[in-house]
Order: structure tokens, then C-alpha cells, then sequence
């Protein structure tokens, strides 16, 4: 297992208890569109995101995040550079 | 022509005469517009639609024909009928004209705007002071010019939304903590990058929950991890401290806020927005802040009203300690009746009731208003997680008997809705 599927399986872990209508998690997943979440469920989310991996998600960086795919890569890359 | 503007303000032609073509840039709204009329078909009056024919006082005006308890206003110290208040904005009326027609920077700053800017410097004790147009403008301004793209602002999850957008007009990086929560904001204070400023925003007041924040804490870690502060006391002006300077002032932090954002629409009674502070180059932004510089003015009777309100509202402890007594018991009292309230006590003069969803919620305020009283009603996106609320907000010339009234209609309100049984 690469690092970025263990990623992507803690991502995974953080999205469910939002998952209300049980949908099927892919790459291109969005958060918008397929899990129907708005604003407020962003923002406990990106939270959760942040502190599971110790790191910061701007709401700059959010507005470019669509799916989970893109979140995965994203929080890749910051822990890298952190 | 004549037909458009007929047309314009008649709801049901506005639906009917929906463009068949494709991309009507108005199709975003439709899943709203569908909202609000389902809500309306139901029979109940527009929350959002609301006219006062007269205005008697702080605290009373005249509702479709009915003498109507205003608790709903941003009135809090009730300044907006103070004689002293009225004759000064008449006196500048007379004295300048009813507007200045310029910025700022231009033409549009006359002696009552200087004099207005002094008010402010004695109230909050400070070297500066600038005022703006709106309390919104103030944000807007503030947030957009100080922070570059190399910074970061660091903000309060429930923030107003004229801090959002300030953030959203600038080019800093932003980053939320969770509401009120001293660990979260300390967590992500920890994460930033060494490089690039910081700026933490928070609010003394937040107005939908009327709650307030632990800022002694929260002023500690953001200069712990080196920031500058600023404090919005839009709702905390006039009633809170020992000088009614806001929360900052009663934390005891007044030495560490760089920045105290406020507004002339509450407790002053006018209009308009300003920023004080001591940081030695402030007056710059007075020719790098675009809300300040590319508006209007404030027109002369408005700052004079300002000013005179200011001045007063230092000395009106009398009026404070009242505030707290009623703000105390209405919350006491709506407890007591079986609401279920926003804070476990009175925290400010914002008293938020908490209903289960908008059907009640609209039931609630449109029977409390046919008894004779004025609520807010608040719903999302405004509030925060969902929530539907009442917000009571108390003024410091609500009498004890119209305290008294208004639980009594709340309990007819309750019984005659269901709510309470």
C-alpha cells in the first residue's frame, strides 16, 4: 500500500460520519455534487482534515479542491512540504 | 419602460415572465425564489419584508396600524431619540448641507468628520481613529488592505460576513478555526509557516448566538505566535467594560488589540463604520484603503449625531447596568416559560431563541408579532450549523413593564403555536 492510498483511506475514514446518504467514495468523488455537503459540513470537514494530519488547508487551497481525488494530492503535498 | 418598472416589484409577474432562453443568469436563484413562495403560499407575512410606518421610539413603533414592541433593533443603549443627539444632527443639517458629495480624501472631510474622528480617539483611548462610510466598509477595508498575499489571516469560523468578504477582496491566505475555541486557533497558529505576517480576527460579540468570546485567552496565543489582533465590537460598543469600549475592554486586553473595528448603526444610532488603533503608521491607510477612498462620506448630520452619541455613551453607565437587568431577565424568563436559548445565560444584550425548524420558527415570530412584539428571525446561511432562531436584542430604554409584556406574549406566542404546551 503507497502512501498515498493510506492517504486516501484516512480521507475516506474523515468523510463518513458526513456520509449521510452512504455514497461510494472514488477519485473523482465531489463534494459539492456527489456528497451534496455544503458550507458549514466543509468547514467541521476541512477541520478534521487538518488536525488528522497536522496541517493547513487556506480557504484559498479549498476553492480549488473539488473532489476527493483533489483533496488526497493536496494533503499529500502540504505534508510533504511540511 | 414604464411596464419593467411596473413589473419590477410584483413578485408573481416576476416568476411568470421567467425567460424561456437559455442561460438566464437569475436560474442560480430558482431553488430560493421556490422556497419563499412555498413559505408564502402558507400564509404567513414575509419575516424579510417587514415595514415600520412609524417610529415612536427606541423601543416602540407602529407595525400595520399596531403598536409594536421593537426587540429586534441594534438600538442597544437607545440612543437614536436622545435630545441631545437629534439637535446636534439638525444643527450640522443647517450648518453644511445634507451631504458632502465626496470622498474622504477629496472633498468629503468636513470639521464634524474631524470631530467625530477626536469622539472616538477619547472614547477607546487611542491615537488613531477613521471612519468610514459603513461598519461594513470598515471590515471590507481593513482586512483587504493591511494583509498581502504572503500573510495570513486567521479567522473565527463564525465570523461576520463583512470579515469574509474583506478576506475574499484581498489576496492573504485565510485560514478558520472552530467558534470560540482557544485550541483550535492556538493548533493552527502552531502551523503557519514561519514566513508572512498574521492577523487574527475575532469579534467581542457574535450576533446570532449573542454570545461572547473568551478573549483573554484567544489574545494570548495569537501574540504568543506572534500576530496583531483585531476586535470587531460592533455588538459589545457601549455596554460592555467599565468605559463601554466592548469585550476587549472587560477582558482586560486592551493593551494587546491592535485594531478595534466598530460601527455607528448599534449602540451610537446612525450610520456608518470605524477603525481605531495606536499602531504609529495607521493614518496611511487613509491613502491605501479603496472602501475608504472611493465612496462618499458620511453626510454632516450623520457624524455630528455620531460624535454627540459617542461623548455620551461614556458616561452612561445608569443606562449599562439597566441593559444587564433586562437582558437578564428576559433570558431568565424565557427559560423559565420553556425556550430553549442560544447561551446557558445572558452574555449580551442578543437573547437567541432556538427553534426546531423554519415552520416554527416563522409561526413563532409572525404570532408574537400580531401579539404586539418585533423578534429577528434567522435562518441559514446567517446563523451558524443550521440553526433556525428568534434573536431578541433588548435596548437600554426597554422599560421594566415592556420586559414584563414581552415574556407574556412569548408565552401566548408558545401556547398558540404549540410550541409550549
Amino acid at each position: 500500500m503507497t502512501d498515498r492510498d493510506q492517504t486516501f483511506d484516512k480521507v475516506a475514514k474523515l468523510i463518513e460520519p458526513f456520509n449521510k446518504k452512504g455514497v461510494k467514495l472514488g477519485e473523482t468523488t465531489s463534494f459539492a455534487g456527489d456528497l451534496e455537503w455544503d458550507s458549514l459540513i466543509v468547514m467541521d470537514f476541512v477541520a478534521s482534515v487538518e488536525d488528522e494530519f497536522d496541517i493547513l488547508i487556506t480557504m484559498n487551497m479549498q476553492a480549488e479542491i473539488e473532489t476527493v481525488g483533489q483533496l488526497v494530492d493536496a494533503v499529500e503535498r502540504l505534508r510533504n512540504e511540511g | 419602460m414604464t411596464d419593467a418598472i411596473a413589473t419590477a416589484d410584483d413578485p408573481a409577474r416576476e416568476t411568470a415572465a421567467a425567460p424561456s432562453h437559455r442561460g438566464d443568469l437569475f436560474s442560480k436563484f430558482d431553488a430560493l425564489i421556490a422556497e419563499r413562495e412555498a413559505l408564502l403560499d402558507t400564509g404567513v407575512r414575509d419575516p424579510f419584508g417587514l415595514v415600520m410606518e412609524k417610529v415612536h421610539s427606541p423601543t416602540l413603533a407602529t407595525v400595520k396600524g399596531k403598536e409594536t414592541i421593537l426587540l429586534g433593533t441594534y438600538n442597544y443603549m437607545g440612543m437614536t431619540f436622545d435630545p441631545d443627539v437629534i439637535q446636534a444632527g439638525k444643527d450640522a443639517l443647517d450648518a453644511y448641507g445634507s451631504g458632502t458629495t465626496g470622498s474622504r480624501v477629496l472633498n468629503g472631510t468636513y470639521q464634524g468628520h474631524k470631530e467625530c474622528e477626536e469622539a472616538l480617539k477619547d472614547f477607546y483611548g487611542t491615537a488613531h481613529a477613521m471612519v468610514f462610510s459603513t461598519g461594513y466598509q470598515a471590515n471590507l477595508g481593513l482586512m483587504s488592505t493591511i494583509a498581502g498575499k504572503e500573510d495570513y489571516i486567521i479567522l473565527d469560523a463564525d465570523s461576520h460576513a463583512s470579515i469574509y468578504d474583506g478576506c475574499a477582496m484581498g489576496n492573504a491566505q485565510i485560514v478558520r478555526f472552530r467558534h470560540n475555541s482557544v485550541d483550535d486557533l492556538e493548533k493552527r497558529l502552531k502551523r503557519l509557516p514561519a514566513e508572512g505576517g498574521r492577523l487574527v480576527v475575532l469579534e467581542g460579540v457574535y450576533s446570532m448566538l449573542g454570545d461572547i468570546a473568551p478573549l483573554a485567552d484567544m489574545v494570548r496565543v495569537a501574540k504568543e505566535a506572534g500576530a496583531m489582533v483585531v476586535v470587531d465590537e460592533a455588538h459589545g460598543m457601549g455596554f460592555f467594560g467599565p468605559n463601554g469600549r466592548g469585550v476587549f475592554e472587560e477582558a482586560g486586553v486592551e493593551d494587546q488589540v491592535d485594531f478595534v473595528v466598530g460601527t455607528f448603526s448599534k449602540s451610537v444610532g446612525t450610520v456608518g463604520g470605524f477603525v481605531v488603533s495606536n499602531h504609529p503608521k495607521f493614518e496611511v491607510l487613509r491613502l491605501v484603503c479603496r472602501p475608504y477612498v472611493f465612496t462618499a462620506s458620511l453626510p454632516p448630520s450623520v457624524v455630528a449625531t455620531a460624535a454627540t452619541s459617542i461623548r455620551k455613551l461614556k458616561f452612561a453607565g445608569n443606562k449599562r447596568a439597566h441593559l444587564w437587568e433586562n437582558s437578564k431577565r428576559l433570558h431568565q424568563g424565557l427559560r423559565d416559560l420553556g425556550f430553549t436559548l442560544a447561551t446557558p445565560e445572558a452574555q449580551s444584550a442578543i437573547i437567541a431563541v432556538l427553534l426546531p425548524d423554519q415552520d416554527m420558527t416563522v409561526r413563532m415570530w409572525q404570532a408574537l408579532l400580531e401579539a404586539g412584539v418585533y423578534v429577528n428571525m434567522a435562518r441559514p446561511p446567517a446563523t451558524p450549523a443550521g440553526t433556525y432562531l428568534l434573536r431578541c436584542s433588548l435596548c437600554a430604554e426597554h422599560s421594566s413593564e415592556q420586559v414584563g409584556q414581552i415574556l407574556g406574549m412569548f408565552e401566548a406566542a408558545g401556547k398558540a403555536t404549540g410550541y409550549l404546551s
